[in-house]
């Protein structure tokens, strides 16, 4: 049998390929296309407007922080003031984006695993700090635990410092990147339904067992999209942070505010050899999101054919 | 009665509710609202009169024209641009699109100094681009509008290009076999479509702008009635031991904000209803 239908399979492989192109349908752009004319004028505005806002402030840190040579960036960075910044950034970062990313996914297995009353109101609150201006995060914070705030008294008294102290970094930049791993996990996880997870449950796993083994291999891509937002917000906030640092050197100061002391001091090659620190950071962040978001749409993709 | 029982409307087999829902509540009480309401008690602790005072002093309401105006403006040249750019990107092929693509979002990662002190150094007098102008632009207004633009720029283009990507080519197609022009096409088929993101993209950038601080404290000059934005009126205040009058202006810029999420979501609500339709 199978002596018989191989020559024939072979044969129709072996003629799709110049029989088959000719047939391939013609380039039905014309009808619901432009000019080219048109075409490469509307590219080339739209290239010369992001040149002018994106690219050349982009390609000017980086010049001016290397205009008065390698020595003086080398210099600007490993100061003690940049490097305490440094710790201090990092450290912020360090607490706020675990904090975030365990309320990320508490928030987000409840809303699109369960249906409950008030679902949407929980929504838009989660949403709320986005909206909310940074210096009013910081001044929100500064009204409960400054001195003259709710517990300014009874901090003074118990020698406990907030606001001016790196707790106040802390929670400041808590509130500002509070939405960032809630809002990538709940749209993807409401569209994944729970269907695998009651599958897992009625197999006999167990809560822990399903989020491990089932919910977050799921939702991978997204989390970690998620983590590398909200940590790249953490390390650049600076309204937020900046009301509530107090500005002391080596004490209270994160890398966008050092940048800021260095600028109004008008050691602008410092300053831009910080910021290139912290560009460098963004332009991560943006590869990262690259790779993510190829990987989420390649197992879409994968998910999809499996179907 | 547990939470479970309460508030479920919907028996479900799977555990961890009460624990998720009672962590996220918690959470969000201690780091968002309960902090936020202080802003609101702090204000009742202040008379009305002298509230009304502190908000329409004159030197605040300079600082309102300013960031609402800069805001606008800001908002609406993104929102034009932000339509070209995510059209071209949707559309057109070209060399380094990709890259384009991906930088769109610089706005975003790029921390908000980091871009206040470039844009500064660009488009002061002896900058890059101040050099060729023959107008300042640092230390002026117009430098308030160049950092809202800036920071303001992925806001219109990633709600525009979803739906673009999304839009059905057949309806143009139908549309020119119809005999319409393609500007007619445009006008009467696409742009209707994208009306709703457009505008959701528009008022997104618009509600980033009038809270922003970071890029604008540094190229505006910062002179009080002429280019001092409203977050920076409420640090000066800040810095005077004036809670209340900070507090205050905090109040009327976050009812703002409010009111223009509120917007957002209606709008979007309207845009789900049409297409639902």
């Amino acid at each position: 049998m199978s002596a018989v239908i191989r020559p024939a399979e072979t044969l129709a492989v072996a003629g799709a390929g110049p029989l088959v192109r000719p047939l391939a349908p013609p380039r039905a752009t014309d009808a619901v296309s432009e000019p080219a004319w048109v075409r490469r004028t509307l590219i080339g505005v739209a290239l010369a407007f992001l040149t002018l806002f994106l690219f050349v402030p982009l390609v000017a840190v980086f010049v001016q922080a290397f205009a008065k040579g390698v020595d003086v960036y080398w210099a600007a960075l490993t100061e003690s003031d940049a490097l305490s910044a440094l710790k201090l950034t990092l450290i912020s970062a360090g607490i706020s984006v675990p904090l975030n990313l365990v309320f990320g996914v508490a928030a987000a297995w409840a809303i699109a695993k369960f249906d409950f009353r008030g679902k949407n109101v929980l929504l838009t609150l989660i949403d709320l700090p986005f909206s909310v201006s940074p210096v009013i995060a910081g001044l929100i914070y500064l009204l409960i635990f400054g001195l003259q705030g709710w517990c300014g008294e009874w901090l003074r008294d118990h020698d406990l410092k907030i606001v001016f102290a790196v707790p106040g970094i802390v929670l400041a930049t808590v509130f500002v990147t509070f939405p960032f791993i809630a809002r990538e996990l709940i749209p993807l996880m409401q569209a994944q339904g729970q269907e695998q997870e009651e599958a897992a449950r009625v197999l006999g796993a167990s809560g822990w067992q399903i989020l491990w083994r089932v919910t977050l291999p799921n939702v991978k891509w997204a989390l970690l999209y998620g983590v590398i937002l909200c940590n790249a917000r953490a390390m650049g906030e600076f309204g937020a942070v900046s009301v509530v640092s107090g500005h002391i050197r080596g004490q209270t100061n994160t890398l966008p505010l050092h940048i800021e002391i260095l600028y109004n001091d008008y050691q602008f090659a410092a300053a831009f050899a910080v910021a290139s620190l912290l560009a460098a950071l963004a332009l991560v962040t943006l590869v990262l999101k690259y790779i993510v978001e190829r990987r989420a749409k390649a197992s879409h993709q994968e998910a999809r054919n499996e179907h | 009665m547990s939470t479970r029982a309460l508030l479920l409307r919907r028996h479900s087999v799977l555990p961890g509710f009460n624990l998720a829902l009672g962590f996220s509540l918690l959470y969000l009480c201690f780091i968002v609202l309960i902090p936020l309401s202080a802003v609101f008690l702090k204000t009742f602790t202040v008379s009305w009169g002298t509230f009304v005072d502190t908000v329409t002093s004159p030197r605040v309401v300079a600082s309102y024209r300013l960031t609402f105006g800069a805001s606008l403006l800001a908002a609406l040249v993104n929102a034009v641009f932000g339509l070209l750019v995510s059209w071209v990107l949707v559309r057109y092929r070209f060399p380094g699109k990709r890259l384009v693509d991906a930088l769109v979002d610089l706005p975003f990662a790029l921390p908000t100094a980091v871009a206040g002190i470039a844009l500064t150094t660009l488009y002061a007098a002896n900058g890059w681009i101040g050099k060729l102008l023959p107008f300042k632009v640092s230390y002026t207004p117009l430098g308030v509008f160049v950092a809202l633009t800036f920071i303001g720029l992925p806001f219109v283009v990633r709600t525009v290009q979803p739906v673009l990507e999304d839009l059905q080519r057949e309806l143009e197609e139908a549309a020119a076999t119809l005999g319409a022009s393609r500007l007619q096409t445009f006008g009467l088929v696409i742009f209707p479509a994208l009306a709703p993101a457009l505008l959701t993209g528009f008022a997104l950038a618009f509600a980033r702008a009038l809270g922003e601080y970071g890029s604008v404290i540094f190229i505006a000059g910062n002179m009080p009635m002429v280019s001092e934005i409203t977050s920076l009126l409420i640090i000066t205040k800040l810095e005077q031991y004036d809670y209340a009058g900070a507090t205050g202006i905090a109040v009327v810029m976050l009812v703002t904000a409010f009111l223009l999420l509120l917007l957002i979501n209606l709008i979007q609500a309207w845009a789900r209803k049409r297409q639902g339709r």
